[in-house]
């Protein structure tokens, strides 16, 4: 049923050493999903990716949302987070596949131009430089300064991978300076919105979608 | 991992590789999975594909069938081939095998229907 937070009770506080337990910013990217339904539903979506997927949550639900008429891949540098999220889309019927890679690497270039929905929830947390790079849990957090290592790398992809009507939605912190980012973006032409802000305890979340701004949305 | 996934992953990543593109396959276990045909998403799929290489992959496998090796003209109404298409596209799940870079030869593995495309510390 659409709007309903994915089963995730194959998941254990043991795996959650290893892969990220969805929390605040999992939930509120749910939320910026739900509220674009209409316009996402509008790109008629063929190719869905999601980069880092974690548990797979994130993109179970959006399968639920949408429907089997596209094809969602999955990414993700942690093994244990693509065996997560194999047993995430059986456990919830729904088909992701998933592929362990650095960011996008391996689906460069044939997934250029195809990418109609892109989705990113990055390791945004600022930790020390040292702490980027690695292929266990704290991939999933660690941003290094501003936050910002990891999808600073991801960000020279996103113009490529979207179709013409593509639309990238990634989360954010307040400390990751979203104003810079949108700078960042616009210097490949994309355009941002905030759809949702939140805060979580210290934390004030933002889901942030960047598309062309000439692009013709109705599909 | 389906053909359908292995049809958009390369190697260009590593160091000195041209195209990557496609990679060599073999498999050591094959699941076939059912999944809803959806003759729009096939249609709108095919022209993305590289078709030679989606072949050459079945091929390997040994679940070519009788798939034809050109895409038909009149695809969109044929939907016997495009039923074809997407049993090899979509039902097709290598579980465990390899994927191989055409220009360097390294191996990538397949466990649990999920391909490894990462590179040791000391390849990158």
């Amino acid at each position: 049923m659409m709007g309903e937070t994915p089963d995730l009770s194959h998941l254990s506080s043991l795996d959650y050493e290893s892969i990220y337990e969805p929390a605040e910013d999992t939930f509120l990217f749910m939320d910026a999903l739900l509220k674009d339904f209409e316009s996402i539903k509008r790109l008629r979506p063929l190719v869905c990716l999601e980069v880092g997927c974690g548990s797979g949550a994130i993109s179970a639900y959006l399968v639920k949302m949408l429907g089997p008429g596209a094809i969602y891949f999955c990414t993700d540098i942690n093994d244990k987070a693509t065996i997560a999220t194999v047993k995430t889309g059986a456990l919830n019927r729904v088909d992701l596949n998933p592929i362990q890679t650095d960011l996008v690497s391996a689906l460069v270039p044939r997934l250029e131009g195809l990418v109609d929905v892109l989705l990113f929830n990055p390791p945004y947390v600022i930790t020390p430089d040292e702490e980027v790079g690695g292929r266990g849990i704290e991939a999933s957090w660690a941003g290094g300064a501003r936050g910002r290592r990891v999808m600073d790398r991801f960000f020279p992809y996103v113009s490529e991978l979207l179709s013409p009507c593509g639309i990238f939605y990634l989360v954010v912190i307040k400390e990751n300076d979203a104003d810079d980012i949108a700078n960042c973006l616009s210097k490949f032409k994309l355009h941002m919105e905030v759809v949702l802000s939140r805060r979580s305890g210290q934390e004030r979340l933002s889901i942030l979608k960047f598309s062309r701004p000439y692009a013709n949305k109705q599909a | 991992m389906k053909l359908l996934t292995h049809n958009m992953l390369s190697s260009s990543f590593i160091k000195g590789v041209t195209k990557g593109f496609p990679l060599g396959i073999s498999a050591t276990e094959i699941k076939l999975q059912e999944v809803n045909f959806n003759a729009d998403f096939i249609c709108r799929m095919l022209p993305k594909l590289d078709w030679t290489a989606l072949c050459a992959a079945a091929n390997s496998v040994g679940h070519l069938g009788d798939l034809p090796t050109e895409i038909p003209p009149d695809f969109e109404a044929n939907e016997d081939f495009l039923k074809k298409a997407h049993h090899v596209l979509q039902e097709v799940e290598i579980q465990e095998g390899e994927l191989v870079c055409p220009e360097t030869s390294r191996k990538f593995p397949i466990k649990n229907g999920i391909p490894n495309m990462l590179l040791n510390e000391d390849e990158v």
